[in-house]
């Protein structure tokens, strides 16, 4: 027999106070493992949404020309001197160094057309690539099938007067409205957007590229060293990343972790006042038992161990006990905040973590109780005998 | 260790202790003076009334607490020189002690409570449980080592605490009231296994009581009484 079993035996015998402490504790690391896993998997499920499908990269031919536009209002008229990219060169911007962290890269081409009289703005797009990055267009009617259909614009369906399944003339072409779009409020409701290919055919800048939008998976990603490094492939592009948008939504994943983590701390704190308590009430109810084991020849160091023992067993079954509950919470609660979310699997090192917590809280809280009960007079100790 | 003191003649020798009690704002004396000495391999009596000094007596000569003055010498070491944890050390090593009511702790089976004062050895497993169990085999509680201690009688769970006590095989045992919680035939089996202990063993025993009946069972008796010796 060693100390330890002094402890263990104790744990066991005192099953009611033992449970109670474990439970405490599990509780405690149970509901900081579930807000974490479900901070966690939202944050990859924001970041995901945003990056995957909201460009936050814009690449634009370099031009000389200050923009004549402010608030909205265009007073330059029609632009000339017009740079544009070859299409063959798009294939260098998968090309860059951080190359896994880049996701759509959706070129476009731009340019005037008459329709019934009307100047508009007629632009090109790879749709597969386009529509999942606009996750704001929302289609009134179906998504064009072939390269004559074409989308509208809520402000050029009103003006051109066109509705669903209408027809309409572009330099000579004969397209099909298969959608309007719902007013975004943005520049795409003054516009047509048809097939890229064949825009660039009836504008007749066949293989051109007027911008390229790209979406950078940004966890953790350096978008600005990303910028650079698709610069570098084009030097005749201005590369801009859109800081504003990267920066609001990381700021609201700061915010739901701030949340948790003052959860968490609270939740620990709690979890810390429970042991204490708990090991203190013990330590008073073990005085005889502290006097004996100090009578018969245990020293001071001894007596601690053998608390400070309890106190590891009883936070390593709280730590993985609450793990694996917090786990399977989070796993229960997370289709409900995030519907269709992919279940990440088992986070060891969250759970390392987790019992290691557990461990060092319910040590802390042991240590003053421990302390006290190895100070303990044996011979007022037996006295209440 | 300190403080060895090589004019000191007996196993044991109590010089001058006396030993005050905080009470309110008054100090109570438990041992007005007490001077006595005991040699090797006796057994001695303490008896007195309740009240009378004799369990911290005992308490002082098992190092468990510091008298206000004098000194206790056992085996020429100044008890009271050494620090709190040299004590616990020498504890372990010199004295056994037999408590009150047993002191037995309950989550422990009778053989896991023999073993006890061995935990903090170095010993093997299997050396402490072979010791553990020639000691309760001695006192004749070799078949009920797996039992728990309330599931035992009021004379057996005295044996395993005398089992207890001397396992480490120390030179003294102090024993409190050992058979203050049994009844007359139970004791005197209690008695004689002590008897037993001091004859074959050299054990040397100091037991306290304040029943005259089983103080024939020792050589000697010393009376206190107000916290004094009146003979010894």
């Amino acid at each position: 027999m060693k100390l330890y079993n002094i402890s263990i035996n104790n744990l066991k015998r005192r099953k009611g106070k033992m449970i109670f402490l474990v439970l405490g504790l599990l509780i405690g690391i149970a509901v900081i493992v579930t807000m974490l896993s479900i901070t966690e998997s939202m944050t990859l499920d924001i970041e995901e949404r945003l990056d995957r499908f909201g460009a936050n990269i814009v690449m634009v031919p370099k031009s000389e020309n200050l923009a004549l536009t402010y608030g909205g209002v265009n007073v330059g008229g029609i632009s000339y001197e017009v740079k544009e990219f070859d299409e063959a060169d798009l294939a260098r911007i998968r090309e860059i160094k951080d190359n896994r962290n880049l996701g759509a890269v959706a070129p476009k081409i731009m340019g005037a057309v008459e329709v019934s009289g009307r100047k508009v703005l007629l632009m090109g797009v790879d749709l597969e690539m386009e529509l999942p990055l606009k996750t704001w267009w929302h289609l009134q009617g179906r998504s064009p099938e072939n390269d004559s259909e074409v989308i509208l614009g809520s402000e050029a369906a009103r003006a051109l007067g066109l509705d669903v399944g209408d027809s309409l003339n572009m330099n000579g072409r004969d397209f099909m409205v298969s959608a309007h779009l719902e007013p975004t409020g943005g520049p795409e409701d003054s516009i047509i957007i048809g097939d890229l290919h064949r825009v660039q055919n009836i504008l007749g800048k066949e293989g051109r590229i007027s911008m390229v939008e790209i979406a950078a998976f940004c966890r953790d990603c350096p978008i600005d060293e990303m910028v650079l490094q698709i610069a570098g492939q084009f030097p005749d592009a201005k590369v801009t990343a859109l800081k504003q948008a990267v920066m609001s939504k990381m700021q609201s994943i700061e915010l739901v972790k701030t949340f948790s983590y003052g959860i968490a701390a609270l939740v620990i704190f709690i979890g810390s006042l429970l042991v204490f308590v708990s090991m203190m009430g013990s330590v008073n109810e073990r005085t005889r038992e502290i006097g004996i084991f100090r009578a018969i020849g245990f020293r001071r160091g001894h007596v601690m161990q053998i608390i400070l023992l309890e106190a590891i067993v009883v936070g390593f079954i709280g730590g993985v006990g609450g793990f694996v509950s917090g786990t399977g919470l989070a796993r229960i609660i997370l289709p409900l905040v995030i519907p269709d979310s992919s279940s990440s699997g088992i986070n060891m090192s969250m759970g390392a973590v987790a019992v290691a917590l557990a461990v060092a809280l319910s040590l802390l809280a042991s240590i003053w109780p421990a302390h006290k009960g190895s100070r303990l007079d044996p011979s007022e100790a037996l006295r209440a005998l | 260790m300190a403080a060895v003191n090589h004019e000191v003649e007996h196993l044991i020798e109590i010089r001058n202790i006396g030993k005050d009690y905080q009470s309110g704002d008054e100090m109570v004396p438990a041992i007005r003076q007490m001077d006595f000495a005991i040699d090797d391999g006796e057994f001695v009596t303490i008896m007195g009334h309740s009240g009378s000094g004799k369990s911290t007596l005992l308490s002082v000569l098992g190092g468990l607490n510091h008298p206000s003055r004098g000194k206790v010498f056992i085996d020429s070491l100044d008890l009271y020189d050494l620090s709190s944890e040299q004590r616990a050390d020498f504890r372990s090593e010199y004295i056994g002690i037999i408590f009150q009511s047993f002191q037995l702790i309950t989550y422990l089976t009778v053989l896991e409570n023999v073993i006890l004062p061995m935990a903090i050895t170095g010993l093997k497993r299997k050396e402490k449980e072979q010791m553990a169990m020639d000691v309760l085999l001695k006192v004749g509680l070799a078949s009920k080592a797996d039992r728990l201690p309330d599931q035992l009688s009021g004379g057996e769970q005295e044996r395993v605490a005398i089992a207890r006590a001397i396992v480490n095989q120390p030179p003294i045992l102090l024993a409190d009231e050992p058979t203050g919680n049994l009844d007359s035939e139970t004791a005197s089996e209690v008695m004689e296994l002590l008897t037993r202990l001091n004859r074959e063993e050299g054990l040397t025993i100091i037991m306290v009581t304040h029943n005259p009946e089983i103080s024939v069972y020792s050589n000697r008796t010393i009376r206190v009484q107000d916290g004094t010796c009146l003979e010894h």
